[in-house]
């Protein structure tokens, strides 16, 4: 069954069309890469399906709601159920990992009750769970500025865990990391959709590493999803289209193992 | 054409330019110091003469040990009122830059007529700020204090604005698409993170405004600027230049104190 489908989503900014006629359909649990060269419009996809930016038109259902008729206070609910994570991790530098991972929980608490930070016993209990979960037990009271990239990272997981997520939108989760954080990141993602049925949408340059952890990679070139389908089905020859004059350069990088001529 | 050429004309165009816009400043200056009956070498041959009767009547002596006590207290006035105006503006501001800045603002009308508000009290001189208020107050403490807190108004507002453009963006971006209510983000996101960058900013309008507040003494009639025009037309000399030792130690006692808590707090 699918939990998000996003049917003729069409963004212009002002004249420019960034997103045309796109349809595309995510299974539950399903981890779904998204490729393709930059300003091809991946993030702009990823933002218009808990519209933190407006599409123009079409339609997007998320886990049986239509995302795109909700009022402000509904939007706020139905984005509860959708994690995000960031290239730039945006944590608050200045708050410790424990404050930083109960955020997460800002969206099921009352306006006055989430300023004051009055987390229940067990939203405590959770975000002390989930922090063990990701081995940032030793940094519980560290402050986030202090922390290394991969470790920021994994605040900015067990954050969008803590919200009991049913889809987890990741953009270019690992492009600032290390290639050693990258791998514990994308190890910890893949095993939270396989284990906990979470759905993962995930921007990614690293045709690799797509290939690798994907059960489906996507490719989208000017707006438009030029591919869809497993990712042993990439061929050289797709990359190419959707990398265009840039292929080269990410292919022969680091020469993945499953792409065959 | 070739384009050696075409880059001769250029550049031929550029230095007329230039001549012209000096030519130009020599003839507004001219025409100022006509109008004003300014003379820069009368000027700089009466500065000897002028720092020799400084050196003798103004220096405090014996004379102006006496309006020691007096000096004292009206400074701790104008300090306190810098100070209060300054942390009641601020508190304010931060409200207001909630409204004005691109990441925090709940609709886009209420940031524009924020921004032009904070602009307005900011482009209106301190002074005129200081006599408006002095037709409707009077010669008192609270007209000083009204004119310095619409001034540090203004500014404040712009900087936490910028601050927190600058600084929140990312954070806010994140708690607003986990769903979290407005408030919510901005106590727990927005404060946090422009902390240490307010601070910085409120400490150097209290600064500012301890200089501001001396000027604007002289016109409202109160504080250490009020004690200068007093003994300065009274022609006690020795005194006013007490008072002008007084507010230099206690503009750099302050900003060194505040150098201070900008180290301890970023």
């Amino acid at each position: 069954m699918a939990i998000l489908e996003i049917d003729n989503l069409t963004k212009y900014y002002k004249d420019v069309r960034a997103l045309s006629d796109l349809n595309l359909k995510v299974k539950r649990g399903e981890f779904v890469s998204i490729i393709g060269r930059s300003g091809a419009g991946k993030s702009t996809l990823l933002r218009c399906i808990n519209r933190m930016i407006e599409p123009s038109s079409g339609s997007i259902r998320f886990d049986g709601v239509d995302m795109l008729s909700l009022g402000r206070s509904q939007l706020r609910r139905a984005r509860t159920r959708i994690g995000m994570i960031f290239q730039h991790f945006n944590l608050v530098p200045r708050q410790t990992v424990a404050e930083n991972v109960l955020h997460g929980r800002l969206g099921y608490m009352g306006a006055v009750r989430g300023a004051l930070g009055l987390y229940s016993a067990e939203e405590k209990a959770a975000a002390f769970e989930v922090i063990g979960r990701l081995g940032l037990q030793d940094q519980l009271h560290k402050r986030c500025d202090q922390l290394s990239g991969g470790q920021k990272q994994r605040v900015g997981i067990a954050r969008a865990l803590v919200q009991d997520p049913r889809l987890i939108l990741c953009d270019e989760p690992i492009a600032s990391l290390d290639p050693g954080s990258a791998k514990i990141i994308m190890d910890h993602l893949h095993r939270i959709s396989r284990d906990m049925n979470i759905t993962v949408l995930m921007n990614l340059h690293q045709v690799d590493v797509a290939i690798k952890y994907s059960d489906r990679v996507v490719g989208v070139r000017a707006g438009e999803i030029v591919f869809d389908d497993e990712p042993r089905k990439l061929k050289k020859r797709v990359v190419a289209e959707i990398y265009g004059s840039e292929a080269d350069d990410i292919l022969f990088e680091e020469s993945p193992d499953g792409l065959s001529a | 054409m070739s384009s050696a050429s075409d880059l001769a004309r250029v550049l031929r165009k550029r230095s007329y330019s230039s001549l012209a816009f000096f030519a130009a400043l020599v003839l507004l200056y001219a025409a100022s110091a006509i109008g004003t009956r300014f003379s820069a070498a009368t000027a700089l041959a009466s500065a000897p003469k002028a720092f020799g009767w400084l050196a003798e009547n103004v220096v405090p002596g014996e004379r102006a040990l006496k309006a020691m006590p007096k000096v004292v207290s009206k400074l701790g006035e104008t300090v306190l009122v810098s100070v209060m105006s300054t942390v009641l503006a601020a508190a304010v501001a931060f409200a207001l830059a909630v409204f004005a800045s691109k990441t925090t603002r709940p609709s886009a009308a209420a940031a524009v007529a924020v921004r032009g508000f904070a602009s307005f009290c900011r482009n209106v001189p301190l002074v005129a700020w200081a006599m408006i208020f002095l037709l409707s107050f009077g010669q008192t403490v609270v007209t000083g204090i009204m004119a310095l807190f619409i001034g540090t108004l203004g500014y404040l507002t712009r900087a936490f604005t910028e601050t927190i453009d600058d600084v929140a963006e990312s954070s806010v971006e994140a708690l607003r698409s986990s769903g979290a209510p407005w408030l919510a983000i901005v106590v727990r996101a927005v404060i946090p993170s422009v902390m240490p960058q307010a601070t910085s900013w409120m400490l150097y309008m209290v600064e500012t405004n301890i200089r501001d507040a001396t000027l604007v003494g002289i016109l409202t009639g109160t504080g250490i600027g009020f004690l200068f025009d007093l003994y300065y037309k009274s022609m006690n000399f020795q005194a006013a230049g007490l008072v002008i030792v007084g507010l230099i130690v206690a503009v750099i006692a302050i900003e060194s104190t505040s150098n201070a808590l900008r180290r301890a707090f970023l």
